[in-house]
């Protein structure tokens, strides 16, 4: 009997094809994905990566909302013009703990995944709430009503939770001061050793030039001025990480 | 009067079903009034506000017993097929309308590119427009495009009804549902932040139901075919509608701060995430946009052409070869980022296989019409579904040689990949969906033919040289863009900052909007044609082959 004649057993048969197509489609995505979960080589070892303080995340989940990622990526490759124009090259580890990545798949902006440290905080500000004000050029939309928001979380700690239970290596003592860290990173007269001591290199301070209030703008320019800033390359030895 | 007895009874059954329906529907929106009130944040708040206006109303709807007399109701003699089409009806409206909505979204979205001052912030910065676009277009358009085509083709390919009645309508209002809170969601700024898997946890939860639910409508209807085969048709449909229920619930996988909140956080995070994420992204295209619309392809083609499809052996050879293949190209989206590098290759590797299978839908459904091509001439429906074919081709091979790393290399991050998704997505699923649409009007609706065939050309024209200005232009820009990012003088320094070929894109920024328009034009002398063939009106007009030269006589 030749496939073609056993082939019509299928198309006689709804259970059978739905079956059989199943089946076909599961095997791609098993062979490829899976792997990536226990090949221990998928992510470099790395030092200076940690999990965002509760700011950074807040500024995250802003990013991800307004839908920074739809223009910017956060993933440089391992070009020369790439690495001059933004830095090193992306490193797996770098994004562990994003919940979701946002590598992106546009550049209509440049990519972020360095922008940490490069601009000030006034910069930032101006910048989000007229591009144009700053790149003349620019067609960035404008975010100015993140200035005006008040950063509202009704409740930090079950923001770091939720990341515990998807992996991220957030502490209980992260959890209880969650809520503490929150507002004492962006504000300047705050006892920040706590901070500084859980999230090491934590940007600090006052970023939207307004001290007295924490908005939305805050924990945007947190988060930006801390991406791509954890890794210390100068300890990094890329022979032994070839994957 | 036997035919009409049988529509009564249809008719007063549905109706009478309308008390249980509106009990559940009131019960929900007040279901949502409650989680109104017990919303964890603002945003929550806002869009279960709009679930309760969106269930109210409709709770209100139900129990008026409000017939959409003109879309249900079919004039002449009673229902003239034995098969549910009143659902595939609203199916053919909703698709036009989304469709419109969806290309006049990407007209906003690429005007403010050209024009950033057209940017309103909040809720119509492009940032928040542009997922509203991809899903309007993708899942409203494509989706009920794809349901109201797929429950026609199931029925009279298996010779039944469609299984388990009333469901269908479930299906159809349920996706409904889906597309507004998807899209007021994103207006709110709700979104998971993995692109065209834009809506949050509940909503996800929402389209599973609603998904699991077609799955058995369509499942069920072939189940009870009388014929002894099943149509090829039919194959595409089931295995996307089943792998999309794959993809969609293991990428949208994910832990919710709060059952009454909006925010939840990815089951996968960095590279995991990735690769997930575009595992689902690549077969959204490869089975949602392909697979799905391939099902179509093979019942309006042969039926508008009157021919049998080309060859039955390479539609199983393609059919197997597509799905199989196609789950694997995901890691191309992911060439040369932290992605390993053997998943990289595998990815490519795939995708320049997957080119062969894809071709074969294409070269199966373009010679069905051996020995009919000069319908081309005279029959501007069939013109539009055998262009779309074409299209399908063209990107099908643009597609596999843009996953060589070496071409990705140039191409990703630019307007290149947007201009290959337009001609696959305007070419290919547009134009099938138009052809469609034209065959099914008349059907459906129990009339003679088209209120408009010249109306059909202009649509045809519109359409075509919009997606021809469209990829051109952004074949133009993404490659200009790609190489003034790695330009270096003589000296090793790079040329052009950032904003330079941001703003050399200005002019084809501008372009491409009139490409756009274009398309929208056509789209929406369809609508006019649609309408004024549903009202059952012919325009007088010579006929399409009218002018066409006549043999000289030796």
């Amino acid at each position: 009997m030749s496939i073609l004649a056993k082939h019509t057993k299928l198309e006689k048969n709804a259970s059978l094809l739905l079956v059989f197509s199943f089946l076909a489609v599961t095997v791609g995505g098993i062979v490829e994905i899976a792997p990536l979960f226990y090949l221990e080589n998928t992510i470099e070892k790395v030092k200076g990566t940690r999990p965002y303080s509760p700011l950074e995340l807040a500024g995250r989940n802003i990013y991800i909302r307004e839908g920074c990622y739809v223009c910017h990526s956060q993933m440089i490759r391992p070009f020369r013009d790439e690495v001059e124009r933004y830095g090193h090259y992306s490193l797996a580890a770098e994004s562990q703990y994003d919940h979701p990545f946002q590598w992106g798949s546009k550049r209509t902006g440049p990519d972020l995944a360095r922008v940490g440290g490069r601009y000030s905080n006034e910069w930032h500000t101006a910048h989000l709430k007229d591009p144009r004000s700053v790149v003349p050029e620019s067609i960035m939309p404008p975010y100015s009503f993140l200035a005006e928001n008040e950063l509202r979380i009704e409740d930090v700690e079950a923001h770091l939770t939720a990341n515990r239970m998807v992996g991220v290596p957030y502490t209980d003592e992260m959890l209880e001061n969650a809520e503490a860290d929150l507002a004492a990173q962006a504000d300047p007269n705050a006892d920040t050793s706590g901070v500084k001591e859980r999230y090491p290199k934590a940007v600090l301070g006052d970023f939207d030039g307004d001290p007295l209030r924490l908005t939305e703008m805050d924990a945007l320019v947190a988060y930006l001025q801390m991406l791509g800033t954890l890794v210390d390359f100068s300890a990094y030895e890329p022979e032994q990480n070839l994957r | 009067m036997k035919a009409a007895l049988r529509h009564i009874d249809f008719q007063r059954g549905f109706q009478m079903k309308h008390a249980t329906e509106a009990i559940v529907v009131g019960l929900a929106a007040f279901a949502a009034l409650l989680a109104v009130a017990f919303a964890q944040d603002e945003l929550f708040q806002a869009h279960m506000t709009i679930l309760t206006l969106v269930l109210g109303v409709s709770t209100i709807v139900l129990m008026r017993r409000v017939k959409f007399g003109n879309a249900y109701a079919v004039p002449g003699n009673g229902d003239s097929s034995k098969y549910m089409d009143g659902v595939i009806r609203y199916g053919v409206i909703a698709t036009a309308f989304w469709g419109i909505a969806g290309f006049l979204i990407g007209v906003i979205a690429a005007s403010q590119l050209a024009w950033p001052h057209l940017n309103f912030e909040p809720w119509f910065n492009f940032s928040r427009l542009r997922p509203l676009h991809t899903s309007a277009v993708i899942f409203a358009f494509g989706g009920n495009a794809l349901i109201a085509t797929s429950l026609y083709v199931v029925q009279r390919t298996s010779r039944a009804t469609l299984f388990g009645g009333n469901l269908a309508w479930f299906v159809f209002w349920g996706y409904q549902l889906f597309i507004v809170m998807a899209a007021t969601g994103y207006l709110l700024g709700i979104t998971q932040g993995k692109e065209y898997a834009e809506p949050e946890w509940y909503v996800d939860l929402w389209l599973t139901i609603v998904w699991v639910a077609y799955l058995i409508v369509f499942l069920g209807t072939i189940v009870k075919r009388k014929e002894p085969h099943i149509y090829v048709a039919n194959w595409f449909f089931l295995s996307f509608i089943v792998t999309i229920a794959m993809l969609h619930v293991v990428n949208n996988l994910a832990i919710p701060v709060s059952f009454l909140g909006t925010k939840s956080y990815s089951a996968f995070s960095g590279v995991q995430d990735a690769l997930t994420q575009w595992w689902y992204g690549h077969n959204a295209v490869g089975f949602f946009l392909t697979a799905g619309f391939l099902g179509m392809m093979y019942y309006f083609i042969p039926k508008q052409a009157e021919r049998p499809v080309y060859s039955y052996r390479l539609s199983i050879v393609h059919f197997w070869g597509l799905i199989f293949l196609y789950i694997w190209a995901g890691p191309h989206h992911l060439h040369y980022t932290a992605l390993p590098d053997w998943a990289q290759t595998l990815g490519m590797v795939f995708s320049i296989m997957l080119w062969m299978p894809s071709w074969g839908g294409m070269i199966n459904g373009l010679m069905t019409l051996s020995g009919a091509w000069d319908k081309l001439r005279t029959d501007p429906i069939l013109r539009m579904l055998v262009i779309s074919v074409a299209f399908y081709g063209m990107s099908t091979f643009e597609g596999p040689m843009m996953s060589i790393k070496a071409v990705n290399s140039l191409s990703h991050y630019t307007d290149w990949t947007i201009g290959h998704v337009h001609s696959g997505a305007l070419g290919w699923n547009g134009m099938i969906s138009f052809g469609a649409l034209y065959y099914l009007v008349p059907k459906l609706w129990n009339r003679e033919r088209l209120y408009s065939l010249r109306l059909v050309n202009w649509h045809f024209w519109l359409a075509t040289l919009g997606i021809v200005v469209y990829a051109a232009v952004m074949w133009v820009s993404g490659i200009m863009q790609g190489l003034m990012w790695r330009e270096y003088d003589a000296d090793g320094y790079l040329v052009y900052s950032f904003v330079e070929s941001s703003q050399a894109m200005h002019p084809y920024y501008i372009l491409r909007t009139v490409g756009g328009l274009l398309y929208l034009a056509g789209a929406l002398i369809m609508a006019y044609n649609i309408y004024m063939t549903i009202r059952g009106k012919i325009r007088k007009e010579a006929s399409m082959g009218a002018e066409a030269p006549v043999a000289a006589t030796a």
